[in-house]
């Protein structure tokens, strides 16, 4: 059995934040990482992030990968990474088990774990959703800003929150043709600034409209939308059909929770949240001892949230075995302060509402 | 009407953009940050003091037009490239805008390109006079051009065409 | 459908290779995924689900939806959305489920 003191379970913005957090502390860490590479999905995010100075606001997300790996290689010899490996079990007894390149398979005992696996894409039902040329809106986000690939010509935005309305711009800054942004509910659900600065490149978003039907053989040919009622009911004789050979869904994120049921920590389905989360205390700890989460796992933000959660989990983890940072106190004071600050505004409420059923 | 379309009403575009007397003195930046989001990079970009988010970041962000020289630093940093400077000092009839411009190709500089509005419909032909994309820019290039005073509140974006 | 020229990233390519998709000859470069390659040659259609027989495309690109399973130098599903591409691989569409040989 491989021995570890802290293990963090995914290496994306919250998890390579504990990381360095942890890491700092002086706890020695393993990061166990089921991609090539780390980074998760800033490495797509060619925009400028929201928040302050402090979550690297204005910085490309792209380029926040290369600063969060610099910061933690300041503190290596605390750091063990482990690429193209997946954790895919949690059991009572606090072991762990990891899958190497679909052919190594082995187990660790650590003292503590902190989970930041993050979120996956929802789908939506309408007849043919299945059609190739359908995509997660993020699946085609990495198609052509990590590899470089058009999705296709005309694409449907399905979703004017803030992943469609910035997908949507990069797919233009790509040479593609946004069609149109639909969204089912009656108000942009993404911050205004974006909606703004794809509306004045001429791309209509249509507030109050759903997907009918996807057309096509054996890709996606056409799609037909039609208006809704202020009941989410389709309104007969409002379909019109557009041509578009990619649609890209974008209605929001759900924790990606499969770990945390399966270690049986205490686990509630919070809307707010955008799925089933785990409970946990404010410094991001289950009702498991010692089982830490951050980032989206522990409910659905921004990703400017996810690295400061990953920040505090990973310096009360540390502490937790042994391991205080000398500003403890202080550290954990900032951090509360930054998360408070990003969600104080409007666009935090449902977030604050979430937050309130699962702190204990 | 906004928060169904993404378009601002001319009364709120008017009341993010200073006075004519300002307007007319020379450059000055008009923050089109309409809703509260958790964001303050362009105060903390700004070198002169002259915008304020304050404390709490779900500010929205003040203009002091005294202090504020124009120099368009808050346009490449602003995350929802809301921000724009105009300038009408240097005629009576044309204002200067600058923009940030994320698309290629760029425009040439001394070259006609389509003016847009806040819609993406076409407005006016306005000249580019200007294209400036310095490493600190961080790859959002800001373009400067001439365009009719009478467009002055309503233009918003160009469009090249390849 | 490769992008070229972009305002804000530079694509800096690995090595052409070759690889086979159902017998045809398709070029792709290291460093990209299998599904990545065969759409930058316009084929989206991937495998055949299971029942139905309906005509499956990647979803999620990031290896954690199944919409994307691929025999893969003989092994059925493969995820390709996350499985790097390797010169001489010989990738088939999947019909159904699979099967292990």
């Amino acid at each position: 059995m491989k021995e570890a003191e802290l293990v963090i379970v995914g290496a994306g913005p919250a998890g390579l934040c504990a990381a360095i957090s942890a890491a700092s502390s002086g706890a020695k860490v393993l990061i166990i990482e089921r991609n090539k590479s780390l980074g998760g999905q800033l490495v797509k995010q060619t925009h400028m992030f929201f928040g302050s100075e402090k979550q690297y606001a204005s910085t490309r997300g792209i380029d926040i990968t290369d600063i969060l790996l610099t910061e933690l290689k300041k503190y290596e010899k605390n750091v063990e990474i482990l690429t193209n490996s997946t954790v895919v079990g949690m059991y009572e007894d606090g072991i762990i088990t990891v899958l190497h390149k679909e052919d190594k398979y082995f187990k660790i005992k650590p003292k503590a774990v902190i989970v930041c696996t993050g979120a996956f894409e929802k789908s939506l039902a309408f007849p043919n959703n299945d059609l190739p040329g359908i995509y997660g809106a993020g699946a085609v986000q990495t198609l052509m800003n990590v590899y470089g690939v058009k999705p296709g010509n005309k694409v449907l935005m399905v979703g004017a929150g803030n992943i469609g309305l910035i997908v949507s711009y990069q797919l233009m800054q790509a040479g593609v043709e946004v069609v149109a942004i639909l969204d089912a509910a009656p108000k942009i659900g993404g911050y205004l600034v974006h909606a703004s600065k794809i509306r004045r490149m001429g791309v209509p978003i249509l507030t109050g409209y759903t997907v009918k039907e996807a057309i096509g053989k054996d890709y996606l040919e056409k799609a037909v939308i039609c208006k809704l009622d202020n009941k989410f009911q389709q309104i007969p004789g409002t379909e019109q059909t557009l041509d578009a050979d990619v649609m890209c869904i974008s209605v929001g994120l759900t924790p990606l929770n499969e770990l945390l049921s399966m270690s049986g920590c205490e686990m509630k389905y919070i809307p707010q949240l955008s799925g089933t989360v785990p409970v946990r205390n404010e410094d991001y700890e289950t009702t498991i001892e010692n089982l830490f989460v951050a980032g989206d796992i522990s409910g659905v933000e921004e990703a400017s949230a996810a690295m400061v959660e990953g920040y505090l989990a990973g310096l009360c983890a540390a502490a937790k075995i042994g391991h205080k940072a000398e500003d403890f106190e202080n550290k954990k004071m900032d951090y509360l302060k930054q998360l408070s600050e990003l969600r104080s505004g409007p666009v935090g409420e449902h977030i604050l509402a979430g937050i309130e059923q699962i702190v204990r | 009407m906004f928060e169904q379309t993404g378009i601002p009403s001319i009364e709120m575009v008017m009341e993010k953009f200073p006075s004519l007397d300002r307007i007319n003195k020379g450059p000055v930046a008009v923050v089109e940050c309409y809703k509260k989001i958790p964001c303050n990079p362009c105060q903390t970009a700004c070198k002169f003091d002259a915008i304020n988010v304050g404390e709490d970041i779900n500010n929205i962000p003040e203009v002091n037009t005294d202090n504020c020289t124009g120099c368009a630093i808050c346009l490449s940093k602003c995350p929802g490239l809301a921000i724009m400077v105009v300038d009408g000092s240097k005629s009576n009839d044309k204002v200067l805008v600058k923009i940030p411009y994320e698309f290629l190709p760029l425009p040439e500089e001394g070259k006609m390109v389509k003016g847009l509005d806040r819609e993406g419909n076409y407005l006016t032909d306005v000249k580019v006079l200007k294209v400036l994309n310095p490493k600190s820019f961080d790859r959002t290039p800001v373009i400067t051009v001439e365009v009719d005073r009478k467009y002055m509140y309503d233009f918003r974006n160009i469009k090249v065409e390849v | 459908m490769r992008i070229e020229n972009h305002p804000i990233l530079e694509f800096n390519r690995g090595k052409k290779i070759k690889f086979t998709f159902n017998g045809q000859e398709i070029e792709g470069y290291e460093g990209e995924t299998i599904a990545a390659a065969l759409h930058a040659a316009g084929v989206k259609v991937l495998g055949k689900s299971l029942f139905l027989h309906r005509p499956r495309g990647f979803y999620c690109a990031i290896g954690n939806c199944s919409s994307c399973l691929m025999v893969v130098d003989g092994v059925p599903n493969v995820k390709t959305c996350t499985t790097d591409l390797i010169e001489g691989m010989v990738v088939q569409t999947q019909e159904g489920k699979g099967v292990i040989a």
